[in-house]
């Protein structure tokens, strides 16, 4: 499903002392399929663009376009369930939206809320379960006794129940050690490419941004202020550098090569990889001494 | 989601109203709350409503932020109105049509008492607009300091009230925020039949008082672990000071009250 922002901006508490610029003039297109990075300091507006993704949030300029629906601030919405089971969100912390009794029960909630039958729900999160790397004996447990990185898998697990075709990523790996922060990612990339998901994911960290993206949104203030391919994006770091976000480590450590040798590489390597083969060439062209 | 709530919010201005000392707003509202209850006829309530207006202008708080929060409860007035509209009979019919009439008495009552009604919820926002939660505390600690003596725990209760306070707006986030992951799961808070939304709140409510109860426990040990055992002995970064202005907002008050009284007989 395709989803575009066009030209939106949002306020928050129009009309009150309180009113507050949010975003303005964003457009971003996200077809079907892509994997979508936005990155941005804390207050740059990644989250208010997200929540306008199914239309949690109406814009108050501009347009939203959710597969065939047409979000705008004039129209009173209606039926925005099914946008919302096509549009999955796994908030920050979604660990802290669990409710039920046992983990079974709220995995199933939210597919039956979408009026899944729940012998179909049930059979559902028997499959996710295993998905996020849980052993299917936790279902019957209460979410409130597991642990933290547990009840966040649980949470995760809850959404995917839903059978999305977007899924949208605020910080899912927030908080978690490093070892449960790369199984998440791996398995949100695994799902992105098998079930061929469009996937959007709001992060700091630009190694996954440059590992799993096809596409990169950097806002600032409220704005889009560059977006391209993750080679675009970081073979001309300096707009980057000039807010005060970070780069991969390893367009740093090329750029850092380059620098000291006084030499060009042939592109932008995102991967080790690829900087391994290029530093290999290279030396064995006799470019650096 | 709430947005439109004005009860309890600091509305940040630069204003004489801002700048006075808490113990003399929450002075000047208690005696505010006592005297318009002086008011009897038409001169007196005039000069009730002007204080008022001009309270609210001293503060600096845009009019049409007043007017928006307040409109909830100027139904409630509305209705106050109506009563007694057509429930006192008494004095002269001034008003006949079918079934209805509306008595004189009637039509003063209910006017009085309204607006009566409606000029204590001003002075009373004003209070809560242009003061913070935490100097209202401050300054009912010290005006109730003198209960201490009669082993009242005053410094206790003040903590409490500012705990309470302070944590207001946090619980108001997350309740956004928990509102917003359950309606991605297909909750539908706003519409729908009434037994399908009261079953809603339960997916609302268990994550915030697990949240609030590992809030409050968090906080304790913080509480601790930075030295914190009780009033005794406690100084204050926040030094009140009674000033020019003060004492005499309180005069005029006082004044007012005079007049008030002067009226009456």
């Amino acid at each position: 499903m395709d989803i575009s922002l066009q030209n939106v901006e949002y306020r928050y508490q129009v009309k009150t002392p309180f009113e507050r610029l949010a975003i303005k003039d964003v457009s971003i297109d996200i077809p079907s399929g892509t994997f979508l990075a936005i990155i941005g300091h804390t207050g740059s507006g990644k989250s208010t663009v997200l929540q306008h993704l199914n239309a949690l949030l109406k814009p108050t300029e501009g347009m939203v376009v959710i597969g065939e629906r047409v979000i705008t601030s004039e129209k009173k919405q209606k039926k925005l369930k099914e946008v919302r089971q096509k549009v999955g969100i796994v908030f920050q912390f979604p660990e802290h939206q669990l409710f039920e009794e046992t983990v079974e029960k709220d995995i199933c909630f939210g597919p039956m809320n979408f009026g899944i039958s729940e012998e179909e729900a049930k059979k559902r999160a028997k499959t996710v379960i295993q998905q996020v790397g849980l052993p299917e004996e936790i279902l019957n447990k209460s979410p409130f006794d597991l642990s933290g990185g547990q009840m966040r898998r649980v949470a995760i697990a809850g959404v995917l129940a839903m059978e999305p075709d977007v899924i949208v990523l605020d910080e899912p790996t927030a908080g978690l050690d490093p070892r449960g922060r790369k199984e998440i990612m791996d398995m949100f990339y695994a799902l992105h490419q098998t079930r061929g998901l469009s996937t959007v994911l709001v992060t700091h960290s630009m190694e996954d941004a440059s590992r799993f993206a096809d596409q990169i949104v950097i806002m600032h203030n409220g704005e889009v202020y560059e977006k391209g391919t993750p080679k675009e994006i970081f073979s001309s770091p300096e707009g980057l550098l000039k807010l005060g976000l970070d780069v991969p480590e390893v367009v740093r450590f090329q750029q850092k090569i380059e620098r000291s040798f006084n030499t060009r590489f042939s592109k932008t390597c995102l991967t080790m990889e690829e900087l391994a083969e290029e530093v290999a060439s290279i030396v064995k062209r006799g470019a650096v001494k | 989601m709430m947005d439109k709530m004005i009860f309890g919010r600091y509305v940040p201005a630069d204003s004489v109203i801002h700048r006075m000392d808490p113990r003399s707003k929450l002075i000047l509202i208690f005696l505010f709350v006592c005297i318009v209850f002086l008011a009897n006829n038409m001169l007196s309530y005039g000069l009730l409503t002007i204080y008022t207006l001009f309270m609210i202008g001293l503060s600096k708080v845009p009019f049409r932020f007043i007017y928006t929060g307040l409109k909830p409860v100027l139904l409630l007035v509305v209705f106050t109105l109506f009563l007694h509209l057509f429930l006192t009979k008494e004095g002269e019919v001034i008003f006949q049509f079918g079934w209805l009439t509306i008595y004189e008495e009637g039509f003063r009552q209910g006017v009085f008492i309204s607006l009566r009604f409606f000029l204590l919820i001003l002075m009373t926002s004003i209070l809560t607009l242009t003061t913070t939660p935490i100097e209202i505390t401050d300054g009912l600690e010290s005006l109730l300091a003198p209960l201490n003596k009669v082993k009242f725990p005053v410094h206790e209760l003040a903590l409490m009230m500012s705990i309470s306070l302070r944590f207001i707006p946090t619980l108001m986030q997350e309740t956004d925020k928990i509102m917003k992951a359950q309606t991605a799961r297909g909750v539908d808070f706003t519409s729908g039949p009434i037994k399908e939304r009261v079953k809603a709140i339960i997916p609302l409510l268990i994550p915030l008082f697990v949240s609030s109860f590992k809030r409050a426990e968090e906080l304790a040990v913080a509480m601790e672990a930075r030295g914190y055992r009780g009033g005794e002995g406690r100084t204050k970064y926040r030094q009140l000071s009674w000033g020019l202005k003060d004492t005499g907002m309180i005069a005029v008050l006082a004044a007012l009250t005079l007049v008030l009284v002067l009226l009456r007989i």
